[in-house]
């Protein structure tokens, strides 16, 4: 295990070189940027296996939970990042699409597909999460993104349709059904070339750790699913939000509410 | 000076009973209480009016028409249609009562006629349907025939897309006209053309009425019966006489010069 580890990390060396040495010759100049970038990798990735560790040992449900909630936390303040426009209260919509749609999925998932026991068994419960999430945030954050692009692209379209006496929903529904195809098409493409273009993480994982492909397999159709559910819920919450944020009761397009973004919130 | 409910009627005119009652209509930026764009407004647009709302650039013209199309929702004060008030009950019914024509027509993609039969899409016409044959009628009122429907939206000059935009709520057969500077930025045909649909509409609908926004003094003559002057967010109501006399040209003046600003 040991040897091979350290051959593993020979090998990441020498591909860093490689980079590093296309930098100087093509004249990118990404050479500092390049280094940074792999000892944070190196150096992430190792706290990460150390806290993992300690969380698998520990066998604590407060444990697992506690780390369930920063990974959530982590992903739902990501998810509005994205966009030149940005509405207040977009950060608490991101943040709650995500939370509910990847814990309400996981938990389907745990609770009735896989079944463990218990149910804070973070072997299971922490990859899964993380899967879920990882991919809800790229749906929720486009969903997001697309909206409020939609809606500022589209004002006078619907001004005009909430002139003639459209409902706020009339009016929105183009926009809204755009912003929810732009966040679920990555899970699309995904789900459909899987196993022949991509190997997933975590079957390939499973693979490298000596499991047999075909249960691997197994284990991927139920997170692919999983995933697919948690993104589509994710980004229509998501959608639905800034709709609700947006058009008022009295079937108003509150276009103010939509604002550039300051420089320092773009650059974040 | 800035409240004027009533004035004393043309004596060539009959005016109707009131159709849109706005009262004490105020309006400020969005997210600065502190910006007034429109004060205190209280205006009565009554069947057989035909209101021409001038004044210069930034005198809240678009805010008061935008607030009587009830597409932005006033800080303070009330709007009532036919002496009821406009609650979220029955705005969208009071939206296809009335009409409001933007500076800028909206399209969407595909032909005139696909854009002709949008708001046959929305559940408050689900009672009516598209008529070709009345907007056949309007098109040769505009000069235009039957191939015009076939054109793609996106290839109409701006004096197409506003003939286009107009015939598309003409053929609702509204009861009351708002336009924002519908002529501003089309050529002087385009502008005659719209000019005489909204007025073979106005003929055509006894109990109609009309608030149109204009830059144009000549225009604001032809087509008013009543004259709003605005500044500085204030409305103060004109009788035709002394539109000549005072505040009136000298607005429009200063309208160009904040336009070539």
């Amino acid at each position: 295990m040991n040897a091979s580890y350290t051959n593993l990390s020979n090998l990441d060396l020498a591909l860093i070189l490689v980079n590093g040495a296309l930098s100087v010759t093509l004249g990118l100049r990404l050479g500092r940027r390049l280094l940074i970038a792999a000892v944070r990798t190196v150096v992430q990735l190792l706290l990460v296996g150390q806290v993992l560790a300690w969380v698998f040992r520990s066998r604590h449900w407060y444990v697992a939970l506690a780390m369930m909630t920063l990974m959530t936390v982590i992903a739902g303040l990501a998810a509005s990042r994205r966009g030149e426009r940005a509405y207040r209260g977009m950060r608490a919509d991101g943040m709650a699409s995500i939370w509910i749609s990847s814990w309400l999925v996981t938990a389907f998932g745990l609770f009735v597909i896989i079944r463990i026991r218990p149910w804070y068994e973070p072997q299971y419960a922490i990859p899964i999460l993380g899967m879920v999430l990882g991919n809800t945030l790229t749906g929720v954050s486009l969903g997001l993104e697309r909206i409020t692009e939609e809606l500022t692209a589209h004002r006078a379209q619907v001004d005009l349709l909430l002139a003639l006496g459209a409902s706020r929903w009339e009016a929105a529904r183009r926009p809204a059904v755009q912003a929810v195809r732009a966040g679920m098409i990555p899970t699309l493409n995904a789900m459909s070339i899987v196993g022949v273009v991509s190997l997933p993480g975590m079957m390939t994982g499973q693979v490298l750790a000596g499991q047999s492909p075909v249960e691997a397999v197994r284990y991927q159709i139920v997170v692919m699913f999983l995933i697919a559910a948690a993104s589509a819920l994710g980004t229509t919450l998501a959608v639905l939000a800034t709709y609700r944020r947006l058009f008022s009761a009295e079937h108003r397009f509150r276009a103010e509410r939509l604002v550039a973004r300051t420089t320092r919130g773009a650059s974040d | 000076m800035s409240s004027i409910t009533t004035d004393p009627p043309h004596p060539s005119q009959q005016r109707g009973r009131v159709v849109i009652e706005a009262t004490h209509l105020r309006r400020t930026a969005p997210g600065l209480p502190s910006q007034v764009l429109l004060h205190d407004a209280s205006i009565a647009l009554c069947a057989g009016d035909r209101l021409a709302v001038v004044g210069p650039s930034g005198a809240g013209k678009s805010v008061l028409l935008r607030l009587l199309a009830s597409l932005d929702a006033p800080s303070s004060g009330s709007l009532t249609w036919q002496g009821q008030a406009v609650t979220r009950r029955n705005i969208l019914a009071y939206r296809r009562a009335i009409a409001y024509v933007a500076q800028r027509p909206a399209m969407f993609d595909g032909s005139v006629e696909d854009n002709l039969r949008i708001p046959y899409t929305l559940a408050i016409y689900r009672d009516s349907r598209y008529d070709r044959a009345a907007v056949e009628t309007l098109l040769k009122a505009a000069g235009r025939d039957a191939h015009f429907l076939d054109k793609s939206a996106d290839q109409l000059s701006g004096g197409e897309a506003q003939i286009t935009a107009l015939i598309r709520v003409l053929q609702l057969r509204p009861a009351v006209l708002l336009l924002d500077e519908p002529t501003a930025a089309l050529d002087p045909d385009s502008a005659a053309t719209v000019e005489a649909m909204v007025d073979s509409w106005f003929r055509a609908s006894p109990a109609a009425a009309l608030a149109w926004i204009s830059h144009n003094p000549s225009q604001a003559q032809r087509i008013g019966n009543r004259t709003l002057h605005m500044e500085a967010g204030r409305v103060q109501e004109l009788g035709q006489e002394r539109v000549q006399e005072r505040g009136y040209e000298r607005g429009y003046q200063r309208g160009y010069e904040d336009k070539h600003e």
